[in-house]
């Protein structure tokens, strides 16, 4: 191990460290006032930036509550997100995740299967054919992400709400929650899974989806943000338990609608 | 708001200051929501830049990243949007805003932006405005409403896509709600340094200023 350059070639003797004793102290005293008074300023001035107190955080997360409330009002379940020509499709579409896209990990699309749980009728697990025997739809769609960019990208599947009402589901249940391959569990609110531009893609721009952006199965919202979109798909759940998220734990809004 | 009593003119005119109460509680509520929704912009910009290289520092932005920045935002929407139609439906029921900032004749324009060259900035009476700050307040307050509708467009663009059409698409009414924010910024720049040059003015929007007729509001 490096030996650190600030330490003394010889120990100082214990008796010194007892002599400045109260010296000591007193400096540490007056830095801790300082410190609390410099912490608190930085407060005002920064409106509390410095450390989120609990208060503040639990009052911005009510608030936060509040706002899904209102965007589950103002949520229209006719209303059509605009849509785009051909031309205009992203191709490849725009990579995003919590990690790079070097730490993808392919699923085995034969191996593969959909697990349904909850308020389902047939908990029949789905393979990747099953699901292509459903009719399918497609959408060219604005992808708008959180943070502020933008594409358009062409995606096919079957409707979520043709796949809910095959499989039996309870279509008065509140929400439909999935699981993914790459363990970013995301969750949604009925009326939104029954919206006509809801799909389970699995194809982009007329291809088979491609393995960093969801094979074989992603879910695909015009009407919400892009982090709303699980990709990798394992399993689906139909429930009247609020399931949460990845990003809505670490403090996102939960409706994310557009 | 003549109170109803023994003696009305006199509580009139007791009451009419340059700057009314609700005008100066409305003022500094303003002052902080607009901080709030400046810094927590900040914030959020900082993930997917409008202008390349241009970044907020961390000591800049409210929420120390972009989710926590995004709740200041959210939250401080409802009071910025409650409190600025206040201020705009009392500017107007009470004409204040007539009597204030108009009108502006293109000769008052010139004679102010002479003055300015010159380095006289004196602001003498504070109950009038020069033809120069007419428009920073009407351009300020245009700018406030430009930004709650820009920003409804980019939170709710499916829902309003008419609204996002209107303003170009969706990248657009970012560009322009980008903008709305730099005007702003640049009007409180101004101000704040007019005030603090003006200690005056500042003392009056804390306390009332002096006292008015009645036909000055």
């Amino acid at each position: 191990m490096m030996r650190s350059p600030f330490r003394p070639d010889r120990i100082p003797d214990a008796a010194s460290l007892d002599d400045h004793k109260p010296l000591l102290r007193a400096l540490e005293r007056r830095g801790l006032i300082r410190g609390g008074l410099s912490l608190g300023a930085l407060t005002l001035l920064t409106g509390c930036d410095v450390k989120r107190p609990e208060a503040v955080e639990a009052a911005l997360l009510a608030v936060s509550r509040f706002n899904d409330g209102v965007q589950a009002l103002l949520f229209d379940p006719n209303r059509l997100a605009p849509t785009y020509p051909d031309s205009m499709v992203l191709k490849p579409p725009k990579f995003n995740a919590y990690y790079d896209v070097t730490q993808v990990k392919p699923v085995n699309g034969a191996a593969w299967r959909l697990e349904l749980a909850g308020l389902v009728a047939d908990k029949r697990p789905w393979t990747v054919r099953d699901l292509q025997e459903l009719p399918q739809s497609s959408m060219n769609i604005r992808h708008i992400c959180v943070e502020g960019w933008s594409y358009i990208g062409g995606w096919r599947g079957v409707t979520l709400r043709t796949f809910l009402e095959r499989i039996g589901a309870d279509l008065r249940a509140r929400y439909v929650a999935f699981k993914t391959a790459d363990d970013y569990p995301s969750s949604i609110d009925m009326a939104t899974a029954l919206h006509p531009q809801t799909i389970l893609a699995t194809q982009y721009a007329d291809e088979t989806l491609a393995d960093p952006f969801g094979y074989p199965l992603r879910l695909r919202m015009a009407t919400k943000l892009g982090y709303k979109n699980p990709k990798w798909v394992t399993a689906m759940e139909v429930t009247n338990t609020y399931p949460g998220g990845y990003w809505e734990s670490r403090g996102f809004s939960w409706f994310a609608g557009l | 708001m003549s109170a109803a009593g023994t003696m009305p003119r006199k509580t009139e005119m007791r009451a009419r200051r340059l700057h009314p109460v609700a005008i100066r509680v409305m003022h500094w509520v303003n002052a902080v929501v607009m901080l709030v929704m400046i810094t927590s912009g900040w914030g959020i910009y900082n993930d997917d830049v409008v202008l390349r290289g241009l970044y907020f520092a961390h000591f800049l932005r409210l929420g120390d990243w972009a989710a926590w920045s995004l709740n200041w935002h959210f939250a401080g929407m409802w009071l910025l949007a409650v409190n600025g139609l206040c201020y705009l439906a009392y500017g107007f029921a009470t004409g204040r805003f007539r009597a204030r900032l108009l009108p502006i004749r293109f000769a008052d324009i010139v004679h102010t932006m002479r003055d300015t060259l010159h380095l006289k900035l004196a602001h003498e009476d504070l109950t009038t405005y020069n033809a120069v700050q007419k428009i920073l307040y009407i351009v300020a307050i245009l700018a406030g409403i430009a930004q709650v509708v820009t920003g409804v467009a980019i939170w709710k663009p499916v829902q309003f896509s008419g609204l996002v059409a209107l303003l170009g698409g969706f990248q657009s009414a970012r560009v322009i709600h980008f903008i709305g924010m730099a005007v702003i910024v640049g009007f409180v720049l101004v101000h704040v340094l007019l005030a603090l040059l003006v200690p005056r003015t500042l003392w009056s929007m804390l306390t009332g200023g002096p006292r008015i007729g009645a036909e000055l509001r």
